[in-house]
């Protein structure tokens, strides 16, 4: 490409130059300041995403899961929100010591995001064509023309039939389906290095759902970017994935390849979430489901955060905060990527 | 690659043909609120009738000398002999106390009208609008602080305030009343955009395009501010009616526009100590600017059930 790229100023070798992982988020705390008090919604979460690899940040409403997204792609309102430690590191680079201007250059150029609710996170009254071009004019500084050009041609690259015929078109003139397509489309405009998308499918009805994962897993294998996947969906996760953290309260509770997850949970929460998915061989039996509500995070339990809902709690749970240790097999060989934060993961593991 | 691009038709031919016949859809449509609006406005008759008043009171007020033989500036213009004579051939509106022709200086008085309440406007909406959009983006102290001194324009009544800022700077021509207007008006529109910026802002799409790189700077102009100037435009249309009422109401009151220059309020005002012995020096003015006020006022509405999504 001839056009010149700002983001270029900024040192983020594309690919191989340096064996630091594209992102990775050591210890991050996210509070708000609310009337009633300090919310704590992400407490000490730690993960890494490389290149080409899909990351799947799985929990209930209000278990930190959007909330580090936001942080990591720094659009958190602040205040009220404050990060009092951690660092993210995109590449190697602190991206809470940069400066405002670094970071918006990031944004949308190497890091992009995609909403939860494609309606709303289009602007009503600008055509689809100009929103998509916006993305070339502000980074690149491509002109009105140029811009509309690529935005066809991105449309056609998410699939959108006669992408020529709707550029002009309105956000409130495509179905649901198309519009999320579009949200994909912006996202992915600059060939992002990481996409961080906050549960694209949630307003989708389930067959729209696989048809815009199925594309986003394609899109994702050709960039070869790497990918977040903020869901509260198990079903979506499994096929698009490579390793799953979940989320309770604010931390990081199990991390594992997403196969071994789902074969073998090692934390309580983990197994309810998967015992709560319908099977068509329990037909006739009721649901399982979690008992209770996911925690006030104003007044988050003493000990681990899940005890009141835990079937297995003990004592020492209601007393002393678990770790998020290594899990291994029962004769102690490592189960790389995988870690758990109970004091009885063997028992969840193991049975 | 999946199977699923293949599956679509994408000759050469068909590309082409669907190329030009998006051209030609693109052109036609282009439909936003606005054109929508447009759209909307041109199927109903109020609007054209207001519109056709509205067309030939600019006429008046740029040409006013097509519509007349006469010009109020001439000497000779006023005769005291034909003092209060009632309408006549040739003198359709008849004569006022000093014996000037009552139609010629209604013709001529269009002007200040219409200058008066196109000014207004556009200084209230520019003040009104930058100022409102620069509280509501900013928030906090700024908004506060903003809002503070915009209550202190909108407390003081149009008459006192009038009263007041004509005693000191003296004035009487068409651009102190607007100046006076415009100072006194600014805070409605003020309100209306700081609470539309504020709606606006936390609005999902604001965030995605803080999130895709967009600057402050753009998002305040590109993103926010074409969802707010819908109900500017309908408050700006249905106030240049007002503010046109409000001059003439000023002006009989002796601290708008004053002789020399032509005002229907001064008119009126002049022309009411003799209204039962001749009231038509009184009913011609006040019906000239009855017309204009409701033609303005009466576009703003239909303007607005129009452009208001709520009002459809």
């Amino acid at each position: 490409m001839t056009i010149i790229d700002p983001t270029d100023a900024i040192p983020a070798p594309r690919d191989g130059e340096t064996t630091a992982p594209l992102l990775e988020v050591r210890d991050l705390h996210v509070e708000f300041n609310t009337r009633e008090g300090v919310v704590r919604a992400v407490n000490g979460v730690n993960y890494t995403v490389e290149s080409g690899e899909t990351l799947a940040v799985l929990g209930e409403s209000g278990s930190g899961k959007s909330v580090t997204a936001q942080a990591i792609m720094g659009i958190l309102d602040m205040p009220p929100a404050r990060i009092p430690q951690g660092e993210i590191r995109f590449r190697g680079r602190d991206m809470l010591a940069m400066s405002e201007e670094e970071r918006r250059k990031l944004r949308g150029a190497r890091i992009a995001m995609i909403f939860q609710d494609a309606l709303s996170s289009l602007n009503p009254v600008l055509s689809v064509g100009f929103q998509l071009g916006e993305m070339f004019r502000v980074h690149q500084g491509a002109s009105r023309k140029e811009a509309k050009a690529k935005a066809v041609e991105l449309m056609d690259r998410v699939k959108i039939p006669a992408a020529a015929a709707r550029v002009n078109d309105y956000p409130h003139q495509f179905s649901g389906g198309m519009r999320q397509r579009i949200m994909i489309a912006m996202a992915l405009a600059l060939e992002p290095d990481l996409i961080i998308a906050d549960e694209p499918t949630t307003a989708l009805d389930v067959t729209v759902q696989a048809q815009v994962m199925d594309l986003l897993a394609e899109l994702q294998r050709e960039y070869q970017m790497g990918l977040i996947l903020i869901t509260h969906d198990l079903g979506v996760v499994a096929d698009v994935a490579d390793k799953i953290a979940v989320m309770y309260a604010g931390r990081i509770v199990e991390t594992a390849p997403v196969h071994e997850l789902y074969k073998r949970p090692a934390h309580p929460y983990t197994r309810g979430l998967l015992d709560s998915i319908p099977r068509l061989d329990q037909k006739g039996q009721d649901l399982y489901a979690i008992k209770g509500l996911p925690p006030n995070l104003l007044k988050v339990p003493q000990g681990c955060a899940f005890n009141p809902r835990c079937e297995k709690a003990q004592d020492i749970c209601r007393t002393d905060s678990p770790p998020l240790v290594p899990v291994t097999e029962r004769d102690g060989t490592e189960l790389p990527g995988r870690a758990s934060a109970c004091h009885f993961w063997k028992e969840t593991i193991h049975g | 690659m999946s199977e699923k691009t293949l599956e679509r038709p994408t000759t050469d031919e068909d590309a082409l043909a669907k190329e030009i016949e998006a051209e030609e859809k693109a052109a036609a449509r282009q439909a936003s609120l606005l054109r929508d609006g447009w759209a909307d406005l041109r199927k109903r008759p109020m609007f054209i009738v207001t519109a056709l008043v509205i067309l030939c009171l600019l006429a008046l007020a740029i040409a006013p000398s097509l519509f007349t033989a006469r010009s109020p500036f001439s000497g000779g213009f006023c005769q005291l002999q034909d003092s209060m004579n009632g309408p006549s051939s040739g003198h359709l509106f008849g004569f006022d106390v000093q014996g000037c022709d009552i139609y010629t200086r209604t013709v001529y008085g269009t002007r200040n009208s219409i200058v008066v309440g196109v000014v207004t406007t556009i200084a209230t909406t520019l003040i009104g609008g930058l100022v409102g959009m620069l509280a509501g983006l900013i928030g906090g102290w700024t908004d506060a602080l903003l809002s503070r001194i915009t209550e202190v324009f909108a407390g003081l009544p149009l008459i006192v305030g009038g009263l007041l800022i004509m005693s000191i700077w003296g004035g009487g021509d068409v651009w102190s009343v607007s100046l006076i207007m415009a100072i006194l008006g600014w805070p409605q529109v003020f309100r209306i955009m700081r609470g539309e910026v504020i709606a606006n802002k936390y609005n999902d799409y604001v965030t995605a395009a803080r999130a895709l790189g967009a600057d402050s700077w753009r998002i305040a102009f590109r993103h926010i501010l074409p969802n707010t100037l819908a109900p500017v435009i309908v408050i700006t249309t249905m106030n240049l009616g007002v503010y046109i009422g409000a001059e003439a109401a000023l002006s009989y009151l002796g601290i708008g526009i004053q002789y020399p220059n032509i005002s229907w309020g001064v008119m009126i005002s002049d022309a009411q100590d003799r209204f039962l012995t001749s009231p038509h020096a009184l009913l011609f003015p006040a019906g000239a600017l009855s017309l204009t006020v409701l033609a303005f006022i009466m576009l703003g509405d239909v303007v607005r059930d129009a452009f208001d999504p709520k009002m459809r």
